[in-house]
């Protein structure tokens, strides 16, 4: 079995490395429209390859890609490890829990200690919003966000866009992006980082968003970002033509943000019979790990021809392999993609 | 140490509380004198410059004479919150006696054993040993019960309580101002009430015991709504705050920037707007530095993580000067900020050019170009928030009791 090859340069891009001038993938708050898009296209590769019986790739073959997880994670560390041997690179994950490497003395240390090492990539999840960034600036490599704190995940949200885009494709919708559709996002946005990558990307994609939450589950000033907000969510769902459910980030809370899971459920709960007030055809997404029979019920969360929440973690992988492929195309000299520094943006 | 040299600096443009005038300024004894003109004396020419009184910052963290001397400031107000606190006779006589000659250090007694805000201090043997006011620390008293039995003691004693308006509860683990900046970004938040609440129970407490409290940063609209109709009740309550809430706001957060993380946070741009309105109308009675300079240990981290402060005594002055600039207030009034309304505040005499006040005098080249550099600071650390800003106005020459310790 054989790699794909690079997609030919298409004339919906800029040529070569202006396609995607960044040196990190750290916010899509940082990103363009078309850098969003273009991504997205270089994953479509990858969905196919992963469909296959054999999926391995040497694309990358002699880069060392380090995963440094200072918060826990199953499945995000599982879906860029996946991705990055697939590619053939050599994959490294690095635990650190929380507890260990706390303070931010070490954590520069650990940056500076990674990169003397010659990591080709490093993959970054940390509790700190702003600490992806911050290490980013002390290495000399490309360094992917797997998620800082609160601020953003921005791999998860083009794994989401991607699988929206499939499942309306799958529909008979031949638009690139979202123009025209309604998405309502429930839960906790307070503390999730998620929430944030995604108000950005499915806006940048021409998506009208709506977030629903309790008022103190509801960041201040969120409406400034562009967002309807609801703390009903019978009106939130009403038109809606995609419901993306999270979870309640209890590790996240410091005190009492409701009275308790079962009148969570009450309120903010995705059953059937609310589902029913969302737009014919309503697509339910979730970013996992979910709390069944709590923001969301089994019945939902499986249904058929609904629920696109497996097909996230599938696309998944194949946003993760595009992002390293991506980002490691100058240090693999690609044609085009040599650029110096000074165009990064 | 005083100098017994007489001292006259002449051909400047003296600033005094009642407008700028051109004029020498006589120094005897250490003290500043009426007389215009004795035999003898040193001199200084001032080239008709500004001479204005030393600055009186109330309200430091640190000791940091480089900087202060680089920023015109002759004594410093300093904040319990060392380790361990400034909560013991002791501490506060060898603190007092600390910066002598050249800087006078006014150590602020701890209002409760440990700064915990349980037990009161032993806050009249720390007046005995110098102590000139009290202060909560970076944090404000929790039990209510606590704070009127301190404001109740401290109006016995005649003493200015300076305080921390921020509301625990409310503020929790916050980094930033609730708002679009805090949102966009992820930071923990607290609202803007948990000042405004803090300082309504404060209001409320002091009206009660008849004490002084000087709310050390009062930095939004709606907390200077209520320190203004306190002020026209008739409350003893004096408000004061630092440039970065009137020369920045949230908007500074942008990219994580840690020198701008602070203990009230940076504010929205209303706040801002708000706290240059009350400067200019004087519902804001002091400008202090809240220096606190902080290294690459404290401040190279997460956001969240790092600790909040800024090195602030080498631009308190240059900052000031915007407000002059931009005619928000005039130079005599930038003085009584800076130093005639904490001195009144500390009961030292000091603060203005008037005959028989301490001759610390500072000479100022108002609109001389500098532009602040984090690389380059006399401070202890570069933790501005003001790094890379081209401001105006530096100390060429300053004196301490008569006496120049800026060489």
């Amino acid at each position: 079995m054989t790699a794909p090859e690079p997609r030919p340069a298409s004339d919906c891009f800029p040529a070569g490395g202006r396609a995607f001038p960044h040196r990190d993938l750290i916010a899509i708050g940082a990103l363009e429209r078309h850098e969003i898009l273009y991504l997205l296209a270089e994953a479509e590769q990858y969905v196919a390859f992963n469909r296959q019986a054999t999926k391995h790739s040497d694309r990358l073959a002699g880069l060392t890609i380090i995963n440094a997880f200072f918060e826990n994670s199953t499945r995000t560390l599982l879906s860029f490890e996946i991705a990055g041997k697939r590619l053939g690179a050599d994959v490294v994950n690095m635990h650190a829990a929380q507890s260990s490497v706390k303070k931010g003395e070490t954590l520069i240390d650990t940056a500076v200690t990674l990169n003397a090492m010659r990591a080709d990539a490093i993959v970054i999840r940390h509790g700190s919003s702003g600490a992806v960034g911050l290490i980013a600036d002390k290495v000399d490599c490309p360094v992917l966000n797997a998620g800082d704190g609160q601020h953003e995940h921005p791999t998860q949200a083009l794994l989401d866009a991607l699988a929206l885009r499939h499942k309306l494709a799958e529909r008979g919708h031949t638009a690139e992006d979202f123009t025209g559709l309604v998405v309502t996002i429930c839960g906790d946005i307070l503390h999730s980082r998620v929430a944030r990558s995604n108000i950005l990307c499915l806006q940048a994609l021409g998506a009208t968003v709506r977030v629903c939450a309790p008022p103190a589950l509801l960041p201040e000033g969120v409406e400034r970002m562009g967002v309807e907000t609801y703390h009903r969510f019978d009106d939130a769902l009403a038109g809606a033509d995609v419901v993306m459910m999270l979870r309640l980030q209890n590790e996240r809370m410091d005190g009492q943000f409701i009275p308790s899971p079962r009148e969570y459920r009450h309120l903010y709960g995705l059953t059937a019979e609310r589902l029913a007030l969302a737009g014919e055809e309503a697509i339910v997404m979730h970013p996992g790990p979910m709390n069944r029979g709590v923001e969301i019920d089994s019945g939902v969360a499986d249904l058929a021809g609904r629920s696109i929440i497996t097909s996230q973690v599938e696309m998944g992988v194949a946003i993760r392999m595009a992002c390293l492929d991506v980002l490691t195309r100058r240090a693999r000299g690609m044609a085009g993609w040599a650029e110096p520094e000074a165009n990064w943006v | 140490m005083k100098q017994a040299m007489p001292l006259t600096i002449t051909s400047g443009r003296v600033v005094t509380p009642g407008g700028v005038e051109e004029r020498d300024l006589l120094c005897d004894e250490g003290l500043v004198s009426e007389m215009q003109t004795v035999e003898d004396d040193t001199v200084f020419d001032a080239a008709g410059r500004i001479v204005a009184p030393g600055i009186v910052d109330l309200g430091v963290f640190a000791v940091d004479k480089p900087a202060f001397h680089f920023g015109g400031i002759t004594r410093a107000a300093l904040m319990p919150d060392a380790s361990p606190p400034l909560d013991h006779p002791a501490r506060i006589r060898f603190t007092a006696q600390s910066g002598k000659p050249d800087l006078w250090v006014h150590p602020l007694a701890a209002a409760t054993a440990g700064l915990e805000g349980r037990q009161l201090a032993e806050i009249a043997l720390m007046a005995e040993a110098g102590a000139r006011a009290i202060a909560t620390g970076r944090r404000w008293i929790g039990d209510s019960g606590v704070m009127l039995r301190l404001l109740q003691y401290a109006a016995m004693l005649d003493l200015v309580v300076v305080t921390h308006a921020e509301d625990a509860g409310l503020a929790g683990n916050a980094a930033a101002t609730a708002g679009e900046m805090a949102t966009r970004l992820g930071l923990p938040s607290a609202p803007v009430e948990a000042e405004t609440l803090a300082l309504a129970r404060d209001i409320a407490l002091a009206e009660k015991s008849g004490a002084r409290v000087h709310a050390r940063q009062v930095t939004t609209r709606a907390g200077l709504t209520l320190v203004r109709a306190a002020k026209a009740r008739g409350v003893a309550i004096t408000a004061g705050v630092t440039p970065a809430h009137f020369m920045l706001s949230d908007l500074a957060l942008a990219n994580f920037r840690t020198f701008a993380r602070l203990s009230p946070p940076l504010r929205s741009e209303d706040d801002r707007q708000a706290v240059i309105e009350a400067i200019a109308e004087g519902t804001i009675d002091v400008i202090s530095s809240g220096h606190d300079p902080r290294g690459p240990e404290d401040k190279n981290l997460p956001f969240a993580d790092a600790a909040p402060g800024m090195a602030g005594a080498e631009t308190l002055l240059a900052m000031t000067l915007t407000l002059v600039r931009d005619e928000v207030i005039d130079l005599p009034r930038a003085f009584d900020l800076l130093a005639r309304n904490p001195a009144r505040l500390l009961g030292v005499e000091a603060g203005e050019l008037a005959a028989g006040k301490e001759a610390d005098v500072l000479v100022l080249d108002q609109h001389a170009p500098w532009v602040v550099d984090s690389s380059e600071m006399a401070a202890a650390a570069g933790n501005t928030p003001f790094d890379r800003q081209p401001v105006e106005g530096r100390v060429v020459a300053l004196f301490k009791g008569g006496v120049r310790v800026d060489k």
